[in-house]
């Protein structure tokens, strides 16, 4: 499997955020989006995700589930954790199971107790997610990437929040993911921990919004389908 | 189908736990009802007349007291990131939601409709029409509101924009279920007439309402 981008462009607000940029990654691997804040990392990965249409430029999976798109075989960890107050940790996580899964059963109840009890939350199973702090509502989104299994991984900032100890666990969890032919696109401010990842270095300045930001440093993954 | 019917059941347990929807929407129209009598007098007869008419107003309003959240709640939080993604077509999506908004915003007044009739003077008679014509035509307002809500969560605008937008287009569901309503109450028209037509409307809303919503959010969320 091997996800690529070739000469994709982005216009925001009319305002170009990055232009001809191309990238791949393979089955395998790990690459991460650096930057500037306003750089694009987050639209990239929007685009990748297909809520962005590219303003020019194409999207490729070459190996993957040729009747979906990228995104549908895609998670997609953003700024937010779609979460429900009001409903328990177990619901919010079984709804997202179900609803992207699209299946129910016993093996959706085992993959979401596995779920919960990889992020280390299983004890806090029946609290409405409203108590939850930032971090934990993060690790519960994040958990739902172990109980749906999908072959890439878009994450915006996945750290956010998190503890020293919830750090290395994404690490392992990531780490898993891609000895099991995963591949991950990330956007980070900080060092995920992954060794072997490719690094996409988007510039451009987000304060003046004239200049076009452009990608400088392409590095690319060994690219090996 | 299992997505849709999570999807469903997380929408209507959302809706009835936090009581934001189905109560809140019967206690407004329980206030818009009461305080039409206030405002009339204790004439009986002009109340019986004007009846139909109070309930079915009270009851738009109320359905259109939450909808505005219908997206923007999932917007706010991400999920609607995520429902883009989805596999399922993205009308099914909106037609699950607005099914669900229905069943514990728009149900709740059909219920508490008859009930409310009483303040009014209405006759069994005018009160059983009242009940079929909103159990047929709050659907269509529903149908054609998430356009509304879907519009207001793409231009990032809460409030008072949904209600302008909406008003106007449930004119016609507003006319011909009153007109139905009076007709089975005191005459001299058939029932069936404007019934039927009050039917028309809901189905029509209930397959334009869904693509023209879907559409607005596929363009207007990007």
């Amino acid at each position: 499997m091997k996800l690529s981008g070739l000469d994709l462009t982005c216009i925001r607000g009319g305002r170009r955020v990055f232009s001809e940029l191309s990238f791949s990654v393979a089955a395998g691997t790990a690459l991460l989006l650096t930057g500037p804040n306003g750089a694009g990392k987050s639209s990239l990965l929007r685009m990748i995700a297909g809520l962005i249409r590219p303003a020019k430029g194409s999207l490729m999976l070459e190996g993957g589930d040729p009747e979906l798109s990228v995104g549908e075989q895609s998670h997609y960890v953003g700024h937010q954790d779609p979460l429900k107050p009001a409903l328990t940790v177990t619901e919010n996580l079984v709804f997202w199971v179900r609803f992207l899964n699209g299946k129910a059963g016993v093996s959706a109840a085992a993959s979401i107790e596995q779920g919960l009890d990889a992020v280390g939350l299983a004890d806090l199973a029946r609290l409405p997610a409203g108590y939850l702090s930032a971090g934990q509502r993060r690790r519960l989104s994040l958990a739902r990437l172990l109980a749906v299994p999908r072959p890439i991984w878009l994450l915006d900032e996945p750290t956010t929040a998190l503890d020293a100890a919830s750090r290395d666990r994404l690490r392992r969890v990531m780490l898993d993911h891609l000895s099991g032919g995963g591949l991950i696109v990330a956007a980070t401010h900080g060092p995920l921990g992954l060794v072997e990842a490719g690094q996409l270095r988007l510039g451009g300045s987000s304060m003046d919004g004239e200049e076009p930001a452009r990608p400088e440093d392409v590095d690319a993954v060994d690219a090996v389908p | 189908m299992t997505a849709l019917s999570a999807l469903f059941a997380r929408d209507a347990r959302v809706a009835i736990r936090i009581g934001g929807g189905a109560m809140m929407g019967v206690l407004f129209f329980l206030a818009v009802v009461t305080l039409v009598p206030f405002a009339i007098g204790p004439d009986l007869a002009l109340l019986r007349r004007i009846g139909p008419a109070i309930l079915w107003l009270g009851a738009l309003l109320s359905s259109l007291l939450a909808l505005d959240r219908l997206f923007a709640n999932d917007h706010e939080d991400g999920s609607l990131d995520l429902i883009l993604m989805a596999r399922p077509p993205l009308e099914l999506i909106v037609i699950t939601k607005a099914l669900a908004h229905w069943v514990t915003t728009g149900l709740p007044l059909v219920v508490a409709a008859p009930i409310l009739g009483l303040f009014l003077n209405l006759d069994p008679a005018a009160l059983s029409a009242t009940v079929l014509t909103l159990l047929v035509g709050t659907p269509a307002l529903t149908f054609i509101g998430v356009i509304g809500a879907a519009l207001a969560t793409a231009l990032r605008r809460g409030g008072l924009l949904l209600p302008v937008l909406v008003l106007p287009l449930t004119i016609p569901v507003l006319i011909f279920g009153v007109a139905a309503t009076n007709a089975a109450a005191v005459g001299p028209m058939p029932f069936e007439t404007p019934f039927t037509i009050l039917c028309a409307l809901t189905l029509m809303s209930g397959v334009i309402g869904p693509f023209a919503a879907a559409a607005t959010l596929r363009y207007g969320m990007e």
